[in-house]
């Protein structure tokens, strides 16, 4: 790990995170802008005894990624947009078969190809929706390269506890960053590991026990003899069409991300208290929310705040309500983001008029300065 | 230090990128705030190069430099690519080939120094023009200590390099030394 406090780039620092809460396992395909994370896993992975394969394309990724992460080792995939595209189906079978994984999506501009080296925060909806059919799915979006190390500890915490996958957020703007990050000793981290009660589950790895959400399968290989699969399936992992325990697996698999997310939820609120208008941002674009707030105090302008989901989905909404019921001042908020409205669609839901919400987005490939969000606040006011 | 907007440029492969990720790590390891990064992109490709630090006492918000207090250019493609906004008297520095203009000239503190020439000809490395000016710059704006900076410097410079860059690096210092005088 080297000296505690380090200039890293944010690609490099979800590594660092990553190791220090356990990852031991990377499998990818290397794809801008997250290629850096591949290229530092193949370097650091084998310093800690852990194993690094390039696979031939991102669905082989992820794939080994959830072959380690069953048979017990913490696994992490990084990719941007295509690959994103293309790792879905697996994340849906990392939901179903319960298997703990960190996928992280550093996004591009655009559809398809896109604009492979330019910032983009439009797979918002497709971190949460991008796999079929319901199911449970924790977004986190760092908005620093400390973050990138600390979030993706967190990351990793809840895929093991939750045994989801856990999609890791990221954006150009801050992938490609360089600041100052302080990696913590592992002395003083909390580290989530996944729990084992082979006495429990044993044969029967889908098992719950009362009063808990996640099964407790014992590593895939140590002896106890259970099935895996995608299909809806029984205790012993084995498919099933029995219309009750679909029922009963669909809204246990979603229970256990709603029920709990209490724990899961994170944001930051900066000045949410007394604001008049409150701009509402994730990732990269908090940077230039935060110094348009500071560029406004240097005139006498219009009280911003800023509230940042950190844990994207599931959304913080009950925080948000507070804000709105307690602020007497609020009059505006702005939802300002790399993409045509995707966050702005949720807060729009959440609010639901009771204050009225407007919207700053590109998705030309260029990012939101300082001074758009003060030309957007003095515009909508 | 207020906060200090740096930005170098040069054609792809002078390393202008490492330049401005030495500097962050010098003024980071003398307990600076930091930030760094680079155009990254098809825009950087087929001619110049963009990297831009920024340093301050104070914790940065938005990362990226909207009016440099500092350009720095190797060519005149990159100067003229991304001579943009500077602040008001900011410093440029500029290779001696190159052409200023003459309203950047009047409104702005300029050096034409031989950075190309001397890396080829003082230095005898030519891939240490950005150490260059690296030295050049820290000896402008002092963004971090010279011992800082001389440990970035190795901790980045391929081995068996160690010494002409340190070379290269008070080149850069005596450049700006003898301009002053």
């Amino acid at each position: 790990m080297g000296k505690r406090f380090q200039l890293l780039q944010g690609n490099e620092a979800v590594v660092e995170g990553g190791i220090a809460a356990g990852m031991r396992f990377y499998a990818g395909y290397p794809i801008t802008p997250s290629t850096e994370i591949a290229e530092r896993s193949a370097l650091r992975l084998p310093q800690v005894g852990g194993k690094f394969i390039q696979m031939e394309d991102e669905i082989g990724g992820i794939a080994a990624a959830l072959g380690a992460s069953v048979a017990g080792l913490k696994s992490m995939t990084a990719t941007s947009g295509p690959g994103f595209s293309l790792k879905q189906e697996n994340i849906g079978y990392a939901a179903i078969a319960e298997i703990p994984i960190v996928i992280v999506d550093v996004q591009r501009e655009g559809p398809s190809t896109g604009l492979p080296t330019s910032p983009s925060q439009g797979d918002l909806m497709q971190s949460k929706w991008g796999t079929h059919g319901d199911h449970p799915v924790i977004v986190i979006s760092p908005s620093s390269v400390q973050e990138c190390y600390t979030e993706c500890i967190r990351a990793f915490n809840m895929a093991e506890r939750f045994r989801v996958p856990v999609i890791f957020l990221m954006d150009e703007i801050i992938g490609h960053l360089r600041e100052g990050c302080e990696l913590i000793p592992s002395e003083e981290l909390t580290i989530s590991n996944r729990r084992v009660d082979r006495s429990f589950n044993g044969t029967l790895a889908y098992a719950v026990q009362e009063g808990n959400y996640v099964p407790e399968y014992a590593p895939f290989g140590e002896g106890d003899k259970f099935n895996v699969t995608g299909l809806f399936h029984d205790l012993d992992g084995f498919p099933t069409n029995d219309n009750n325990i679909t029922d009963t697996q669909e809204r246990r698999l979603l229970d256990k991300i709603r029920m709990r997310r209490d724990r899961i939820q994170k944001w930051e609120e900066f000045e949410c208290e007394d604001c008049e208008t409150m701009i509402i941002c994730f990732g990269g674009t908090a940077r230039a929310v935060q110094g348009a707030i500071e560029d406004s105090k240097k005139m006498d302008f219009i009280k911003l705040g800023m509230f940042r989901p950190i844990t994207v989905w599931p959304f913080p909404e009950e925080a948000l309500l507070k804000i709105i019921k307690e602020n007497k001042h609020l009059r505006q908020i702005i939802v300002a983001e790399h993409n045509d409205g995707q966050m702005l669609l949720e807060v729009q839901r959440i609010v639901e008029g009771r204050v009225p919400v407007d919207f700053l987005g590109k998705i030309d490939g260029t990012t939101i300065t300082p001074t758009d969000v003060i030309d957007k606040v003095k515009e909508v006011y | 230090m207020a906060k200090t907007e740096i930005r170098m440029t040069g054609s792809g492969g002078q390393g202008v990128i490492m330049g401005t990720i030495i500097l962050a790590e010098a003024a980071y390891e003398d307990g600076k705030h930091v930030v760094q990064c680079q155009a990254y992109g098809p825009e950087a490709r087929g001619g110049s190069s963009k990297a831009e630090t920024i340093v301050s006492d104070e914790k940065i918000t938005y990362t990226k430099v909207i009016r440099p207090d500092m350009l720095l250019a190797l060519t005149q493609v990159s100067l003229d690519k991304y001579v943009g906004c500077l602040k008001n008297n900011a410093i440029v520095v500029v290779d001696e080939e190159i052409t200023v203009p003459d309203k950047i000239e009047s409104l702005h503190t300029v050096y034409h120094l031989p950075i190309l020439r001397g890396a080829e000809e003082v230095v005898k490395n030519r891939m240490s023009a950005n150490i260059i000016s690296v030295g050049v710059v820290n000896e402008l704006l002092h963004v971090a200590s010279q011992e800082a900076v001389e440990k970035a410097v190795l901790n980045h410079v391929p081995k068996g390099t160690e010494e002409v860059n340190l070379n290269a690096l008070h080149y850069g210092a005596q450049l700006v030394q003898e301009a002053q005088k």
